[in-house]
């Protein structure tokens, strides 16, 4: 006994005999399979925000509508406290929150710097498209550069949150405070696009993880480019819940 | 052999799993082995189930005898906890709400489904290991990480959480709101992250390995029925764990940082409302029980998976309507993602919404009662053999036929109003998920246990064991029921002051006493689980003359890779047994057919050879009932 369990079997790569439902190898099933509980705490999270969200009363029409690109004056927020647009009893119009670029101090524009940031990532996730395809051509130079440019998306769209939360706390939004509307508003965007961002966080370790690889040439001695899927999957994923994330804190 | 073996080795890349010579560390404790995995799935759920025990023991002193003082809780506890040998009442709660925790999630769950998932999964689906052996020994070690916070949280000062199993805010969600809701409460939520962590990654790699690493021959429909159970187990934990996760993460924000997702206007020790609220208590019920209900069923099927195997090889016969047992568990865990609203009838939901959510409860009963009588069809005429594997199978049917029965009337939302966190809740669940489940586990234990370590259990003390856990089972839980219709409330500390309850204190002195002896019995158990480790009897390689696949398998050298050879080639369904016109009653499912099977089509009276004039020794299960109920005298 104490010898035999040192000895393992010889024929290990024949462990899986049977037909395969998914036409799928074991690990891409395990990243989908992942992906669909994943999807599960994010909807638990964004059904608890349309919960807290949709029992207060929709945002006040108070303002005629404000042209984009018209002056903002610094106590904007002050302005709109005073005509009950941000007030502590209805849920407050993201346009009139989520309304500056950076380098554009004092231009209204609503939304606009969020439109870019979800144009970046997806557009990451176009690279991340190519690379996949490139992978199955076998073509490991295209595969690093579409992989890099992923990765520079997966930062960039970081970067664009850090501004973001920093512009959104510097206007005095807490966990527990904010100037803007009920506390719930400002606690539940740090949680939700916190956790999405903790998310892209970790795709773009995981794409730096298998860009170096693939440039080290692992996957090309491997014979196939399946872990780039893998992480291509997950990537994609991210991608989608942004999407959801964008519809529901924005848009909506 | 290992010589060979082991020198074969270092031809094969890095792909391949567990292909090194192991140490003490790699093989006991870092094992990547799914049977190694097993074992200390199991060995930890037993070690958690006796602090569970223990502390189920204490309270229940405390019930049975609130005004008397026991000088041992003093020396045992401290001061603190026992003054003067009275249990504490914040810690009171504290234990309960520990001991359900334990008993839900790290017995019961991790386990029951991790020892038996990763032992059985591989085995009887013909493949070397898990999907990735690697997560899955990750899967473990967040499992023993998160039982070590668990444990921990209960000798820190301020007590370990005290809100229930449950942890309703806003008794969780307040730190000031009692002792138990400060640290202990923030190690109960970390302990619990890490242990959706170990879910998440066990199931993972379960589904995986059922769905695309079975072996040739093993359709879907040719799996034993416990890989059936254990694979919608997994699908349920995946789908339903994440939601919880989301529910804590909130939960931690709203104690540590400030938020108030949960917390509405509240005094707390009667001055000011809080900074923040606004929030909603039942948010985190309805986010808890969308985990919560599933968990029952997480607990329960693969209790009944096991059951199924075991009562058909011990009866010697096929399983009773293999496709209707499979159907019925992929309904029970369809049906459980969509009545978690029937723990929430008094929270002033919406009745309409109740309706939907008391019918679709209603329903459960369906699946659940087709398995019922699968078990008691497949029972009927067996060849019965009387192990103890089978007992405490026979007793889970028991469990879960008396247990089913007041589910019934808990669904109804009118009855449960009056019945809501009454003791007739607590008979409920203990019978039909705690004892249904434990004699599931225990049933599991007793059968695979040759398979685990090469040897037997006793049989004399596993009879002495069931009988006595049994009969004190019944015995603790059943007067609950009539306490509860009586309106007595769950959770109490003492009901002295209360002089409507007055009534039931013997109750409890019985209840107490028959937990004690239900107690004692499982020293029997822990003995000649222990000790058969090293001194049992060696076991056969299939000692109870099973079909499936993991008797194949040498039982003896417990080989990381399952079989030395080549993976068997399955044939046949598991259930060939006692087919006529073979030799022996069991027929392997490595054994060829004759090339004319069609297990599903035909059931087990389809001869294999051309009928003879003889008559037939094999009846039909229908002419049975038919001449049974007068209507035939064939």
């Amino acid at each position: 006994m104490s010898t035999d369990t040192s000895a393992t079997v010889t024929e290990t790569k024949t462990w899986s005999g049977g037909r395969s439902p998914f036409n799928v190898s074991y690990g891409k099933l395990m990243m989908w399979i992942f992906l669909l509980s994943d999807a599960f705490t994010f909807s638990s999270l964004l059904i608890g925000y349309g919960a807290v969200r949709f029992s207060y009363p929709a945002p006040e029409a108070l303002v005629e509508k404000i042209a984009p690109m018209s002056h903002l004056s610094d106590d904007f927020i002050e302005q709109m406290q005073e005509i009950g647009a941000f007030s502590e009893k209805h849920w407050p119009s993201p346009e009139l929150v989520f309304n500056h670029f950076p380098f554009l101090h004092g231009v209204h524009l609503p939304l606009m710097f969020v439109s870019l940031m979800t144009f970046i990532l997806i557009f990451s996730s176009v690279t991340m498209v190519l690379a996949v395809e490139a992978g199955h051509r076998m073509d490991k130079k295209k595969v690093g550069i579409y992989m890099f440019y992923t990765i520079l998306g997966g930062l960039a769209f970081l970067g664009c949150q850090a501004w973001e939360w920093t512009q959104f706390i510097t206007e005095g939004a807490t966990l527990e405070h904010n100037p803007f509307g009920p506390a719930h508003f400002a606690a539940l965007f740090f949680m939700v696009t916190g956790f999405h961002g903790f998310h892209v966080f970790s795709g773009v370790v995981f794409n730096i993880m298998i860009y170096v690889n693939a440039r080290r040439g692992m996957y090309e001695k491997r014979g196939h480019y399946e872990m780039v899927e893998k992480v291509g999957l997950y990537w994609h994923f991210v991608d989608l819940v942004w999407v959801f994330v964008f519809t529901f804190f924005y848009l909506i | 052999m290992s010589q060979s073996a082991t020198a074969n080795t270092h031809e094969h890349g890095h792909d391949d799993h567990g292909h090194h010579k192991e140490s003490f560390i790699t093989k006991y404790v870092f094992s990547q082995d799914h049977k190694m995995i097993s074992k200390q799935f199991l060995i930890t759920g037993i070690v958690m189930g006796c602090f569970g025990m223990l502390m189920s023991i204490l309270f229940r002193l405390q019930l049975a005898w609130p005004d008397s003082s026991f000088q041992i809780l003093e020396t045992l506890l401290g001061s603190k906890w026992a003054p003067g040998g009275k249990l504490d009442a914040s810690f009171y709660m504290g234990l309960v709400t520990i001991h359900g925790t334990i008993m839900v999630f790290f017995v019961l769950t991790a386990g029951l489904s991790g020892t038996f998932s990763n032992l059985l999964i591989p085995l009887q689906c013909g493949s070397r290991d898990m999907a990735s052996p690697f997560m899955n020994m990750l899967s473990y070690w967040f499992f023993f990480a998160s039982s070590v916070v668990l444990t921990y949280s209960v000798f820190i000062e301020s007590g370990p959480a005290a809100a229930g199993w449950t942890v309703y805010p806003p008794l969780s969600a307040l730190p000031k709101s009692m002792p138990g809701s400060g640290l202990g409460m923030t190690l109960w939520l970390v302990s619990m992250i890490l242990f959706i962590g170990s879910a998440l990654l066990g199931g993972i790699n379960y589904i995986t390995t059922v769905l695309n690493m079975r072996t040739k021959g093993m359709s879907m429909n040719r799996m034993p029925l416990t890989i059936w159970a254990f694979f919608f187990t997994a699908i349920l934990g995946l789908l339903s764990f994440p939601v919880l996760l989301g529910g804590s993460l909130l939960l931690v924000f709203d104690r540590s940082f400030g938020t108030s997702f949960y917390l509405s206007d509240i005094f707390l020790n009667g001055e000011g409302a809080l900074a923040n609220s606004g929030g909603s208590p039942i948010l985190f019920q309805h986010l808890f029980w969308f985990l919560g209900h599933p968990e029952v069923y997480i607990i329960i099927l693969p209790a009944l998976g096991i059951t199924s195997e075991i009562i058909a090889v011990n009866a010697r016969k096929p399983i009773f309507g293999y496709t209707a047992m499979v159907i019925s568990i992929i309904g029970i865990a369809f049906l459980s993602f969509i009545v978690w609203g029937h723990h929430m009838f008094i929270t002033g939901m919406n009745p309409l919404l109740g309706l939907v959510f008391m019918i679709f409860t209603l329903i459960i009963a369906v699946p659940s009662a087709v398995k019922t009588f699968n078990y008691l069809a497949t029972l009927w005429r067996g060849n019965i053999q009387f192990t103890p594997g089978m007992l405490f199978a026979i007793g889970l049917v028991s469990f879960f036929i008396s247990g089913g029965l007041t589910g019934i009337f808990l669904g109804n939302a009118a009855i449960d109003i009056q019945l809501h966190d009454t003791y007739f809740v607590v008979a409920h669940f203990h019978l039909v998920m705690g004892c249904a489940a434990i004699f599931g586990m225990m049933a599991g234990i007793y059968h695979w246990y040759p398979r685990l370590y090469g040897r037997t259990m006793n049989k004399t003390l596993g009879y002495m064991h069931f009988w006595l856990t049994f009969i004190t089972a019944y015995m603790v839980f059943f007067p609950m029921h009539f306490m509860g219709l009586a309106g007595v409330p769950r959770r109490y500390y003492q009901f002295t002051v209360l002089p409507e309850f007055g009534i039931w204190e013997n109750v409890n002195v019985l209840i107490t006493f028959a937990a004690i002896i239900g107690a004692l019995a499982q020293l029997l158990f822990l003995y000649n689980f222990f000790s058969s480790i090293f001194y049992g009897r060696k076991s056969a390689q299939n000692p109870w003359k099973s079909n499936t696949l993991e008797w194949t398998s040498p039982i003896e050298e417990r080989l990381h890779g399952n079989w030395p050879g080549a993976i068997p080639t399955v044939h046949r369904w598991p259930y060939d047994y006692s087919k006529p016109g073979y030799d022996d009653d069991f027929i392997p499912q490595t054994v060829p057919d004759d090339g004319n099977l069609d297990e599903l089509a035909h059931s087990h009276t389809q001869p294999a050879e051309p009928p003879s004039d003889e008559p037939k020794n094999v009846v039909h299960f229908s002419t049975l009932l038919a001449r049974w109920m007068g209507l035939s005298k064939a």
